[in-house]
């Protein structure tokens, strides 16, 4: 192009200079809010110079639902749900800031069995996220097959959710205090012959990617993030992780039973899509690994704290303890309350820091629930990170990014 | 520490180191949950995010939450909280603020801030000064109003439909089939600051307690 147009300006005429002049003109796009490589409702309106992306302005909150106020009108109980439906790729992931937040304010200990079991899980919704964007992902640049078969394997996951909570989705099973219920031993049995098995078709699909030759043309060298372009922007997880800085929060700041937990933390060595891709791909790996050594270790016991004013009592002794029937009746009108104060959890979802700021006055809701989303800031960056590159390029950094608008719109 | 929660290093030291080195721009400083905040000047924001990030290496701004307190002078809270790569440490600055004072713009900065001005502006009405692309950003185009003040209903002002006349989308005031009803469920005998229902007539019995509101 560029050649093309030097040789126009030596076409110019003294006399009237705009013979021959190229006149280009930029123009505008809507990618979205309807379209299917833009992961759910985000209007990108683009500024085109050809094929080139000049400018990109995302417009969010298409889905926002109000649930930071929503929740400030629910009991804190009440609320958990929401959390699901926040990012409903890793539901599970997102209850486990709100009840570790809860928990930090009420300074409630949960047995060591939740704890695992909670960790379990987490890794597991883990697996079932990584499973959906790297299947999207490699869709988006063109190829069809990985994602129908990662899909088999996010099925798998999902009739995991199912026979622990009832629900393939939104599970709400993490609860202040631990965890709604235990989970049968089959359950457990199952989840370590799956751990065996589920590797090998997915290193099956990923071999057909991984070296392939049209993805790495569409992703290698594209949408570089320097680390300290990375640190501005509030990059986090995997962002942050495939442009070369090993930070994890389950490393760094360890909740639950994560400071038992053996894994590394893959980090990528350019910062492109294609890293930020690799960095998920392993990801998986430690998750599973996670998995089986949370499986190993687990001690039998209760799931969820003995303190009565917080969580329920079982029914069974319901039928035969008054008091039980006093805990169970205020705990599901009344609702516990909780000491005033604010704190900020965040923890490491798949993807990226999600956090809650919970702000108490001491009744049985939330003053203010600010969430944390972690597409926000990755998705500002979007601007600056499709810059120069080509419109069809958009569509592989969006995939790289895994955004999801629950989150992102709240 | 009992709880799960995430385990930062220590807070030993640091609130009074920070308070010493930021100076008179400390207006308070609380430290509970083994979580510390400032209270800034809001004047000396930027100041203090510069001094923070380049020599206390809190080099992420996580989140900017604002926080709505109807009955404080000030009635906003705008809560930046910062963590620190290197150090693995967490603070949160505070600013406050009403509707009509802006608060400086920490865009210069963090270039994350951006957004998240944008949506404390939309949701609470706070203005951010320098902030060069203040639009809305959650709720939809053309909305009015800052939807997250507590003085703002649950239900919103309007409500939206398509129009099979007007062949478009049409905004129409809220009708609620059955009136909104708030439950605080909270214990009568405990937690209720207002009049009980039944007890409207109450007024001449006394000793009940509960019914503040109904005799100041």
């Amino acid at each position: 192009m560029a050649d093309y147009l030097d040789e126009m300006d030596h076409l110019a005429d003294e006399a009237d200079p705009t013979v021959g002049d190229l006149e280009i003109q930029n123009y505008t796009i809507n990618f979205g809010p309807q379209h299917p490589a833009a992961h759910g409702v985000l209007r990108l309106v683009m500024e085109l110079d050809g094929e080139i992306v000049e400018r990109l302005d995302p417009h969010v909150g298409l889905l926002h639902r109000g649930t930071e106020k929503l929740i400030e009108h629910k009991t804190y109980l009440q609320a958990l749900p929401y959390f699901d439906r926040l990012d409903y790729c890793s539901p599970l992931a997102m209850e486990h800031s709100y009840v570790l937040a809860i928990e930090k304010l009420l300074d409630l200990e949960v047995p060591l069995r939740g704890q695992y079991l909670r960790v379990l899980f987490a890794e597991l919704t883990r697996i079932c996220n990584h499973m959906l964007n790297i299947g999207a992902h490699v869709m988006d640049v063109g190829a069809m097959t990985p994602n129908i078969w990662v899909f088999e394997i996010r099925e798998q996951c999902l009739e995991f959710f199912e026979r622990a909570s009832g629900a393939r989705m939104h599970s709400a099973w993490f609860r202040p205090g631990g965890v709604h219920q235990d989970v049968p031993l089959k359950l457990l049995t199952d989840m370590a012959d799956w751990l065996d098995e589920f590797p090998t078709l997915f290193e099956d699909a990923m071999s057909l990617v991984i070296d392939n030759r049209i993805f790495k043309q569409r992703n290698v060298d594209i949408a570089t993030v320097s680390k300290e372009d990375a640190v501005r922007w509030g990059f986090s997880g995997p962002m942050i992780r495939g442009s070369g800085i090993a930070w994890d929060l389950r490393k760094s700041q360890p909740y639950d039973v994560y400071d038992r937990m053996e894994f590394d933390v893959p980090v990528g060595t350019r910062g492109d899509c294609y890293d930020r891709f690799m960095v998920r791909v392993e990801e998986v790996r430690q998750s599973a690994r996670i998995m089986r050594q949370c499986l190993n270790d687990m001690p039998e016991g209760p799931v969820s704290s003995s303190d009565r004013k917080v969580v329920p009592p079982k029914r069974g002794e319901m039928k035969q303890s008054m008091e039980a029937l006093i805990h169970h009746f205020k705990l599901y009108t009344e609702g516990f309350h909780v000491p005033a104060g604010e704190v900020y959890v965040a923890t490491e979802s798949p993807k990226g820091e999600f956090g809650v700021y919970l702000v108490s006055d001491g009744s049985n809701k939330p003053y203010r629930c600010k969430i944390r989303p972690t597409a926000f800031s990755h998705l500002q960056a979007m601007d600056f990170m499709s810059k120069g590159h080509m419109l069809s390029d958009a569509t592989a950094i969006l995939g790289a990014m895994d955004i999801v608008f629950g989150e992102c719109d709240r | 520490m009992a709880n799960g929660a995430p385990i930062i290093s220590s807070n030993e030291g640091v609130a009074a180191a920070l308070a010493k080195s930021l100076g008179a721009a400390v207006l308070d400083t609380v430290e509970a949950y083994g979580e510390i905040s400032f209270t800034v000047d809001r004047k000396k924001l930027p100041a203090v995010m510069e001094k923070l990030r380049d020599k206390h290496e809190y080099q992420q701004l996580v989140e900017i939450a604002g926080v709505d307190y109807p009955e404080r002078p000030e009635r906003f809270e705008v809560c930046y909280h910062l963590l620190s790569l290197t150090k693995n440490h967490r603070i949160r600055v505070k600013v406050t603020t009403n509707e009509d004072t802006p608060v400086p713009t920490v865009t210069h900065i963090w270039e994350v801030a951006g957004w998240l001005e944008r949506e404390v502006f939309d949701l609470y009405g706070v203005l951010f000064d320098g902030n060069a692309d203040l639009r809305r950003i959650l709720t939809d185009y053309g909305f009015q109003g800052h939807p997250f003040r507590k003085d703002f209903p649950l239900t919103g002002y309007v409500e939206m439909r398509y129009s099979e006349e007007a062949k478009r989308v049409v905004y129409e005031p809220v009708k609620l089939a059955q009136d909104f009803r708030s439950f605080d469920f909270m214990s009568p005998w405990e937690g209720a600051d207002y009049i009980l229902p039944g007890d409207e007539k109450s007024d001449e019995k006394s000793g009940d307690g509960d019914d503040k509101g109904a005799k100041s």
